[in-house]
C-alpha cells in the first residue's frame, strides 16, 4: 500500500484569503458576522457571509484565462495556489505530473443564471463571452491553464462528501503512479438563485462561500509529516432517516479503521473536526454519530456557515492546520452532506524517520 | 474503506461488458440504435422542448421518450418528480441490468458523466423563483431533482446499490472519463462491478449557448467535411454494466466487448477552443494506447469526436494523423454525432457503445453526411454502411476546458 502525504493545503473563505485568516477565526472561536442580502419580491433578506475582497490584488488574475472568470474560479485558483506553494514552478516545467480533483455542488451558479436570464428574455442576445464560464469544469481548466500541465484533470460533482472521495481517488492517482502529485479544490460561490433554494431546506442557516484545496503527493513535504491514513465508505443517504445511520456508520468504520475498540474512548490526542453548524435540526444526524466523542473538536462551519463542497474542504483544511501546529497526533474529519453521502477521513502526524526518502 | 483500499490485485485485472443500454434520437434499445448507426440514419430534426423561434438554429437531436419507464424501476410517485434526464438514464440503465443478468441488492459504484444534470428543472426553478408574486410551490422537488446526485441515486434505488456514486462533469468527455474511470477502479481491483455511463438531456440553456457560440450547424452537421459549419447537439444516455473478467466468468455471463485502454490529458490552450494540433487528443490517445499495450497499427476502427466545428475537426485530424503515422492512410475513421447530434455529457458513453455495436457486428458505422473530406484527414473517413472486420476500436471525446478522453474496445470472441 502507497502512503500518502498532504504537502500543502489552501482556503479562501469569508475569514479572508488564505490559511492563516481560517486559522485566526477558529483561535477567536467566534462565529463572523453576517450581512443581509436582499432582492425585489423577496419576502425576507437572507443572511450571508461572503468571501471578503483580497488585501492586494492577487497576480493569478492577470492571467488571460482568469479576467473574465466568476468567483468560484478565482476562489478554487486562490485556494490552490496556496496549497502547491512551491511546487508549482515544477508543474510547469514538466518535472511533476500533477493531477486536478476540483470539487463542487452548486458551482458556477452566478454566470449561469446571468446566461439563461439572457437566453429566456431572448436568446438571439444571449452573450457568448458568458456561456463558457457556465460549465462546471471551467475552474479546473482555468487552473489547469495557469499551471500549464497537461496531466488528468476530473470536475466532481456531488455534495460535501464529494471532497473527501476526491482524496481517496487523489490516493488512487498516486498510487497506481498516475501522477505525482494531486491537487483536489472543492469551492462554491454565492449567489441568491442558491441562496434561495438552501432557505427552501434550512431556514435558519446562513450560506457562505470560498474553496478549500488540499495537494497530496507520496512523500511528506517536511517535518510535521502529516498522513492521510483512512476514508471510510461513501454512506448514501436519499431519506432523513438513512442520512443518521450514514453518519454513524461512517463514525463506526472510521473508528474500527483506526484501531478504537470503544466509541466512546476519550482521546486527548485525536482532533475531531465536525460539520456542525449550531443548527439543531440541520446537525442532528451528525451530531448523535459523535456524541460521545469526549476529544477535542472543532466545528469550522459554526463560524464560517455552510458552504456545500467549499466546507468540508475547509474542515479539512483547519483540521490538518491543527494537526501541523498544535499537540494532536490524528485528526478525525467528518463530513454529512445535505443530500448524497456521510464520509469520513484521518489524518495523522507521521514520524519522519518512518518515510523512505524518493521522488515527491 | 475507500482508503486504504481492503481489495489490493497485484495485477491489472481484464474488464469487460457485460451489458449495454442505449437511447438516442433513433430510439430506446440496442437494436433500433444499432440500424440507426449501421445505415448512417440522420435524426435530426425541429426542436420541440423549447421555443426556438429566436435561436439561429433551430434543430436538434431530440428524443421521443416513451410515455412510460419500465414498471418497477421507482415508485411511481418518485417517477413522477423525475426529470427527462433522470429518465434518459433510467432507461438506458434497465437495458444494460437486464442484459448483465446483475441482481438487484448488489452493491456496486456507479459513474456517471453529464454536463447539465436536470437543467431543465433548474431553469424551471429559476422560471418560478423570478415570476410574481414569488410562490414556492414546487420549488423543493425541483432543487432536490436537478442535482445530478439525485439522478446517480434514483439509479442506485432502482437497482439497490448503496455503492458510492461519483459524478464527472469534464464537459462533453464526461462519458468517456466515466467509463474510463470506471475502468480504472475494475482494473485496479476496487471493485468487481461498477455501473457507469453518460446521460445529457437538451435544455435551453445549453441549447442558446452553443448557439451563442456559433457553434451549431445552420446547415447540416458534416463532421471532417472541407465545408462543415458546426455541430447539432442530441440528447441521451448510454450506460454499460462492467465487471472483471473473473467476475462475468463466475456468474457464466454472456461477455459483449473488453474495455483495454483509457487515458485521459487536459489541454490548457484556450477555454473552448482545442489546440490546433490536436496536442492534448494525441496525449489522451497515447495514453489510451500505452494503458492498451497497442501500437497505433492494431487499431482497426477510430469514432472520432468530429463534432462537425471548423476547430475541433481539423484539430483531431491533425492529431489523429500524427497518432497513426503511417497507419492513418488505412484506418477507417467516422463521427456518429452527422446522426444523432452531440450529446455532450453522454456523447462518450453513447459511441463507447456504438464501437460496442460495430465490434460486435462487424461494421462500421458512416458519416452519412460527408460531402468534400477535410484535406487535414489523412485518414479515410466511412462514409458508406460497411462491413469489416474489427478487433480493436478507439473512441476520442474532447470537451470544453480542454478535457480530453480516449476509450480503446476490443471484440469479445
Amino acid at each position: 500500500m502507497s502512503r500518502i502525504f498532504v504537502r500543502g493545503v489552501g482556503a479562501v473563505s469569508p475569514a479572508g484569503w488564505g490559511v492563516p485568516a481560517l486559522r485566526e477565526l477558529l483561535a477567536k472561536n467566534q462565529p463572523l458576522p453576517s450581512v443581509e442580502q436582499t432582492r425585489p419580491d423577496w419576502p425576507r433578506p437572507i443572511r450571508v457571509r461572503s468571501v471578503p475582497a483580497p488585501p492586494a490584488r492577487p497576480g493569478f488574475l492577470s492571467h488571460n484565462r482568469l479576467r473574465r472568470t466568476s468567483p468560484i474560479a478565482q476562489y478554487a485558483v486562490g485556494a490552490a495556489l496556496e496549497a502547491l506553494g512551491g511546487d508549482a514552478p515544477r508543474v510547469a516545467s514538466g518535472a511533476l505530473r500533477l493531477g486536478i480533483l476540483y470539487c463542487v455542488m452548486s458551482g458556477c451558479v452566478n454566470y449561469s443564471r446571468r446566461f439563461y436570464r439572457e437566453a429566456w428574455q431572448d436568446p438571439a442576445t444571449a452573450s457568448p463571452l458568458v456561456f463558457p464560464e457556465t460549465v462546471f469544469n471551467a475552474p479546473a481548466s482555468h487552473l489547469a491553464a495557469l499551471l500549464g500541465t497537461t496531466g488528468i484533470n476530473y470536475t466532481l460533482v456531488g455534495d460535501a462528501g464529494t471532497f473527501v472521495q476526491a482524496m481517496a481517488l487523489a490516493a488512487d492517482w498516486l498510487g497506481t503512479r498516475r501522477v505525482d502529485g494531486c491537487l483536489i479544490v472543492g469551492a462554491e460561490e454565492l449567489d441568491w438563485l442558491v441562496r434561495e433554494a438552501f432557505c427552501l431546506f434550512d431556514r435558519d442557516g446562513i450560506l457562505s462561500e470560498g474553496a478549500g484545496a488540499m495537494y497530496l503527493g507520496s512523500q511528506p513535504a517536511g517535518p510535521p509529516a502529516l498522513e492521510l491514513t483512512a476514508i471510510t465508505e461513501s454512506y448514501l443517504f436519499a431519506t432523513s432517516a438513512a442520512r443518521a445511520e450514514a453518519a454513524l456508520r461512517a463514525r463506526l468504520e472510521l473508528h474500527d479503521a483506526t484501531d478504537r475498540p470503544r466509541a466512546d474512548l476519550p482521546e486527548p490526542e485525536v482532533l475531531l473536526c465536525d460539520g456542525l453548524q449550531g443548527l439543531r435540526r440541520i446537525d442532528a444526524d451528525e451530531y448523535v454519530a459523535w456524541q460521545h466523542w469526549s476529544g477535542p473538536r472543532i466545528s469550522p462551519k459554526r463560524l464560517l456557515g455552510e458552504a456545500f463542497v467549499a466546507a468540508a474542504a475547509w474542515q479539512c483544511v483547519a483540521a490538518l492546520d491543527e494537526l501541523a501546529r498544535n499537540g494532536y497526533q490524528a485528526a478525525n474529519v467528518s463530513v454529512v452532506g445535505c443530500n448524497q453521502q456521510a464520509i469520513a477521513a484521518r489524518f495523522t502526524k507521521s514520524n519522519l524517520d518512518s518515510v523512505a526518502a524518493g521522488p515527491t | 474503506m475507500l482508503f486504504p483500499s481492503p481489495h489490493e490485485g497485484n495485477s491489472p485485472a481484464r474488464i469487460v461488458i457485460t451489458g449495454a443500454g442505449i437511447i438516442s434520437a433513433f430510439g430506446q434499445g440496442w437494436k433500433v440504435n444499432a440500424a440507426g448507426f449501421r445505415s448512417g440514419r440522420v435524426a435530426i430534426r425541429p426542436v420541440t422542448l423549447f421555443d426556438v423561434s429566436r435561436q439561429r438554429v433551430k434543430v436538434a437531436a431530440e428524443v421521443d421518450l416513451p410515455a412510460t419507464v419500465p414498471p418497477g424501476l421507482l415508485p411511481s410517485r418518485e417517477m413522477a418528480r423525475t426529470e427527462r434526464a433522470a429518465r434518459l438514464l433510467l432507461l438506458a440503465a434497465h437495458e444494460a441490468w437486464e442484459q448483465s443478468g446483475w441482481q438487484t441488492g448488489a452493491s456496486f459504484p456507479i459513474v456517471l458523466g453529464t454536463t447539465s444534470a436536470g437543467m431543465s428543472l433548474g431553469e424551471a426553478m429559476y422560471r418560478q423563483a423570478v415570476a410574481p408574486p414569488g410562490s414556492r410551490r414546487g420549488q423543493p422537488t425541483r432543487v432536490r431533482h436537478y442535482q445530478a446526485q439525485r439522478q446517480a441515486w434514483e439509479l442506485a434505488g432502482a437497482f439497490g446499490s448503496s455503492g458510492p456514486i461519483t459524478i464527472i462533469a469534464n464537459a462533453c468527455a464526461s462519458g468517456a472519463n466515466a467509463i474510463g474511470h470506471a475502468w480504472d477502479l475494475l482494473r485496479h481491483h476496487r471493485a468487481e462491478r461498477v455501473l457507469a455511463g453518460g446521460y445529457e438531456a437538451l435544455s435551453q440553456l445549453v441549447f442558446s449557448g452553443f448557439d451563442s457560440l456559433q457553434a451549431l450547424s445552420p446547415t447540416q452537421c458534416r463532421p471532417f467535411d472541407k465545408d462543415r459549419d458546426g455541430l447539432a447537439l442530441g440528447e441521451g444516455a448510454a450506460v454499460m454494466t462492467l465487471e472483471t473478467l473473473a467476475s462475468a466468468r463466475r456468474r457464466g455471463a454472456e461477455i459483449l466487448g473488453e474495455i483495454v485502454g483509457y487515458g485521459a490529458a487536459t489541454d490548457a490552450h484556450h477555454l473552448t477552443q482545442p489546440h490546433p494540433e490536436g496536442t492534448a487528443a494525441l496525449a489522451a490517445m497515447n495514453a489510451a494506447c500505452e494503458s492498451a499495450r497497442l501500437s497505433p497499427d492494431r487499431i482497426d476502427y477510430i469514432n472520432a469526436h468530429g463534432t462537425g466545428t471548423p476547430l475541433n475537426d481539423s484539430a483531431e485530424a491533425a492529431a489523429i494523423s500524427r497518432w497513426a503515422g503511417s497507419r492513418a492512410a488505412n484506418l477507417p475513421v467516422s463521427s456518429t454525432k452527422s446522426g444523432v447530434g452531440h450529446l455532450l455529457g453522454a456523447a462518450g458513453a453513447v459511441e463507447a457503445v456504438v464501437c460496442l455495436m460495430a465490434l460486435r457486428e462487424q461494421w462500421l458505422p458512416p458519416t452519412s453526411t460527408l460531402r468534400q473530406p477535410e484535406p487535414l484527414c489523412s485518414f479515410p473517413i466511412v462514409r458508406e454502411p460497411t462491413d469489416a472486420r474489427l478487433e480493436y476500436a478507439l473512441s476520442n471525446s474532447f470537451g470544453f476546458g480542454g478535457a480530453n478522453a480516449t476509450l480503446i474496445l476490443r471484440r469479445w470472441s
